[in-house]
């Protein structure tokens, strides 16, 4: 069935599916859609919807149910999971799965609510204090927003980290056909969580190891489950890359507006491809590698002054040229503009 | 005389007394202490500190009551972060202040498990007193123990909330000044102002009489949780001998002497014996009148196949108009734009939906927020047969503009060649013509006539369907009478519909009415 959907309330209709019955938020544009359609659906499925008194307390709430044994969401936009990261950085510490949605909005500081992917390197870097990792999915349509949402969950529960929806207040704001499929949720056992029953009362969810060994050999085996995704869970998408002379990468709207970018190239006669990441942590080099073998020219375009085009860079590792071209404070550029953008480096090839 | 021939003296002394010195520890409490590694049977607090008792009072009071395999304990940021060492039940620790925060995410999670958060001064008074207030207010059925003891013990002596007036530490090493930090916190007495909260009670680890007392309060606030009343909140003055720089007589003394005058002991609220407020889930009622739009839209559909009811998820289906090989263009771009309150987005999503059920790729990207409450709004609506790129129009086949400024501003980004729609009679004078035909249709007034206002959207909609053929009328009838819930507008509906297509007809094609300035190509 397709429904005309808006890419925040998909996110919750995904979570339904994929069994997630908890939420806890708190308000902000322009994440504030997910919040209330949480708060209509949820208790419709015999669920929890608690507005909280901050995104301090928001993620805070996340690590409670989750340490309970829930799947658990929250969602916020950059000032938001500003606040959230410390708890981000717990749920990690203490290996809790849970979902975080960002969908961003410009900044630094208060910026405006207009759409940017400026929270790359707070999201897909970390953010928070200590060595831990994210997952990191960008959705580029409506569709996505609910399909990624539910892998999300299955992610979270197979690693116990947190996983991160990063999108932007464009896919947010947005309404595309949504076509969801009614599936039972695989709910995972956790018999690692403390539910308050007398098989569970020996658990312990807890991020402190005092010990210098203790917390390296805890930090060790965070560190091999990372290693493990980055090897199995890379995600990433190609259009027209077969025969690319000059590859486009960009991610989530960004990805929407290169694609045109491309089909215009190609009506022009210049043979352009897409590359997007779907994940951007584990992001995706070796398909990126494959992908810029044969291209001269690569051209990265964010939502940004330059986030992603720094993994970019260390995947491609200097075997091709990487160019730029970023817009900020809320400006989308259109498809002509990155296609004149386009044209003027390839110019420069010549 | 040390410690150590301190500790021997009073050994001998009570031998000499001929008293039998017994240990008793409650089940609740590991045997031994495992997780604590080196000094498994000894704890990590000091000589004469509260938390020792404390820990007893809750250990032994749960398993009195029979909870241990129900209790999860939340251990916070401070000397009582490794309360897990020590008490076997459910642990969870929590970051710095967010105790109760964890603790609803816990109860709501598991409504049968006794959730108890433990938290000191600075956790629950300083740096958590958004998380401590909200959860007593929002009355969450968890108990919390307030351990004050007027310091920061685990960092070194530094001031606390409650550090009281006059009280030297290492950052109020003149004492405490409330014209520079302020006067102590009395938490006990803030919860117990809040409508939720069922029993708020203070008591003090100063004497065996006071201790059994707190041993009372403790077992009560726990028969409170484990009944379903609600919330309970026991604040515990107790001695910090270490960072006082007093033995533990002295320290216990301490308390008595200088903390319960300014923290008097007291049941600030019990209304154990009164009905239960918020036990009861209030019934979740669906609003009938849904927009597009509305995060409501399909609402009842989708948990109806969530709850795994339903038949099939075919049988819900959108109609699909055959018509998806007729479509005249391969990409079709519709921009709406005008005051908030005129329909913008709701034309662009019925367009939307339109083309969805048409069995096209379609997208609305809207303007949003401030922009919204400023009174201007557009939209975009990208109708194509393959995988839409950018949902962003910089050059839109069509602009549908509601009023005057939306004109000025977006006319010039029509595509060459492209179509303008403008809700009025006749153009601003001043106007200069952009590169595409403009047709001005006297909407508002037109909705107007038909008996609301609110239909200006559908008669342009009306006449951007008879003009453009991009879409089906048939479909627009067919959205209008599933997306519209008002009775009332949905007759106005059609009309509005069927006055935008005969405008088109009958003024524009046919040229019925001589009104050249009306419409320009």
């Amino acid at each position: 069935m397709r429904q005309l959907c808006k890419g925040n309330v998909a996110i919750v209709k995904g979570a339904i599916l994929a069994g997630c019955r908890s939420y806890f938020g708190y308000p902000i544009t322009p994440a504030s859609e997910i919040a209330e359609a949480a708060a209509l659906l949820l208790p419709q499925v015999d669920g929890t919807f608690l507005q909280a008194e901050s995104e301090v307390a928001a993620i805070n709430m996340v690590y409670g149910a989750a340490a309970a044994g829930a799947r658990v969401m929250t969602a916020s936009s950059g000032p938001g999971l500003s606040l959230m990261q410390e708890g981000i950085s717990y749920c990690a510490g203490a290996e809790l799965p849970c979902v975080i949605v960002d969908i961003v909005r410009g900044g630094p500081g208060l910026g405006n609510i207009a759409p940017e992917q400026s929270d790359y390197f707070a999201m897909v870097k970390g953010g928070g204090h200590g060595c831990y990792r994210n997952f990191v999915l960008a959705p580029a349509s409506v569709q996505e927003m609910a399909d990624l949402t539910i892998l999300a969950f299955d992610l979270a529960d197979e690693y116990r980290n947190p996983v991160i929806i990063l999108a932007d207040g464009f896919i947010g704001q947005m309404m595309e056909p949504l076509d969801l499929t009614y599936r039972e949720a695989k709910l995972p056992d956790k018999p690692w969580a403390v539910m308050g029953t007398a098989g569970t009362r020996q658990n312990m969810i807890s991020s402190i190891f005092l010990e210098p060994d203790d917390l390296e050999n805890h930090i060790r085996k965070l560190e091999a489950k990372y290693i493990r995704a980055s090897r199995l869970e890379a995600r990433h998408e190609t259009f027209e890359t077969e025969d690319a002379e000059v590859l486009l990468v960009g991610y989530g709207i960004t990805a929407r507006v290169l694609r045109s970018s491309v089909e215009m190239a190609r009506r022009e006669g210049l043979k352009a491809g897409l590359f997007r990441p779907i994940t951007l942590w584990p992001f995706p080099k070796e398909a990126l590698r494959a992908a810029a073998s044969k291209v001269s020219k690569v051209l990265v375009v964010e939502l940004s002054n330059g986030q992603m085009v720094e993994d970019v860079r260390l995947s491609l590792d200097g075997k091709v040229p990487v160019e730029f071209y970023g817009r900020t404070g809320g400006n989308v550029p259109s498809v002509e503009e990155v296609h004149s953008q386009l044209m003027q480096r390839v110019m420069q090839m010549v | 005389m040390s410690t150590n021939a301190k500790n021997e003296a009073q050994a001998s002394e009570i031998q000499a007394a001929g008293y039998e010195v017994t240990h008793s520890k409650s089940p609740v409490f590991y045997s031994v202490y495992e997780r604590k590694g080196d000094l498994q049977n000894q704890t990590h607090y000091c000589p004469g500190c509260g938390h020792g008792i404390a820990h007893k009072l809750i250990a032994e009071a749960v398993e009195e009551l029979g909870l241990q395999d129900r209790t999860i304990f939340v251990s916070p940021v401070g000397c009582s972060v490794f309360a897990y060492y020590y008490v076997d039940v459910g642990n969870v620790q929590l970051a710095h202040g967010r105790a109760p925060a964890g603790a609803t995410g816990i109860k709501r999670t598991r409504p049968d498990s006794i959730v108890i958060s433990y938290q000191g001064d600075g956790d629950l008074a300083a740096i958590g007193t958004a998380e401590i207030i909200h959860a007593a207010n929002r009355g969450e059925h968890i108990t919390v123990f307030f351990v004050n003891n007027a310091i920061y013990g685990m960092t070194g002596g530094q001031m606390a909330p409650t550090t009281l007036v006059g009280q030297k530490s290492t950052t109020s090493p003149f004492g405490r000044r409330p014209i520079n930090e302020g006067f102590p916190l009395h938490m006990a007495e803030l919860i117990a102002q809040l409508e939720a909260p069922v029993y708020v009670e203070r008591v003090a680890l100063s004497d065996n009489k006071n201790i059994m007392k707190a041993r009372k309060a403790v077992r009560k606030a726990l028969e409170i949780q484990r009944d379903g009343k609600g919330f309970s909140f026991v604040e515990i003055l107790s001695p910090c001998p270490t960072i006082w720089a007093k033995d533990p007589v002295e320290a216990r003394k301490w308390v008595a002497e200088a903390m319960i005058p300014n923290f008097p002991l007291n049941v600030f609220k019990d209304r154990v014996h009164e009905p239960v407020q918020n036990a009861v889930v209030p019934h979740h009622t669906v609003p009938e009148t849904l927009e597009i739009g509305d995060p409501r839209i399909g609402t009842q559909t989708d948990v109806h196949l969530h709850a795994g009811t339903a038949g099939a998820p075919g049988e819900q289906s959108a109609p699909v108009t055959a018509r998806t090989q007729q479509h005249h263009f391969d990409t079709f771009g519709i921009k709406v734009a005008g005051f908030g309150g005129q329909g913008v987005l709701l034309l662009g999503q019925l367009l939307t939906e339109m083309g969805m059920r048409e069995g096209l790729e379609v997208s609305w990207l809207p303007s949003y927020g401030p922009e919204m409450r400023s009174g201007s709004a557009h939209c975009h609506v990208c109708l194509a047969k393959q995988r839409i790129g950018s949902p962003l129009l910089s050059h839109p086949d069509v602009l549908v503009a509601m009023n005057e400024i939306s004109l000025r501003k977006f006319a010039p980004h029509v595509a060459a060649g492209g179509l303008i729609l403008y809700n009025a009679a006749r153009l601003p004078e001043d106007f200069q013509l952009p590169q595409a035909r403009i047709i001005c249709i006297p909407a508002s007034e037109m909705a107007d006539k038909l008996g609301s206002t609110k239909a200006t959207n559908i008669v342009m909609m009306g006449a951007l369907l008879e003009e453009t053929e991009c879409l089906l009328p048939a479909t627009a009838e067919g959205v209008l009478e599933t997306k519209v819930k008002k009775v009332a507008l949905k007759e106005i509906n059609r009309k509005a519909l069927a006055a935008g297509r005969d405008f088109i007809d009958h003024y524009v094609r046919v040229g019925a009415v001589s009104q050249p300035d009306g419409f320009a190509y």
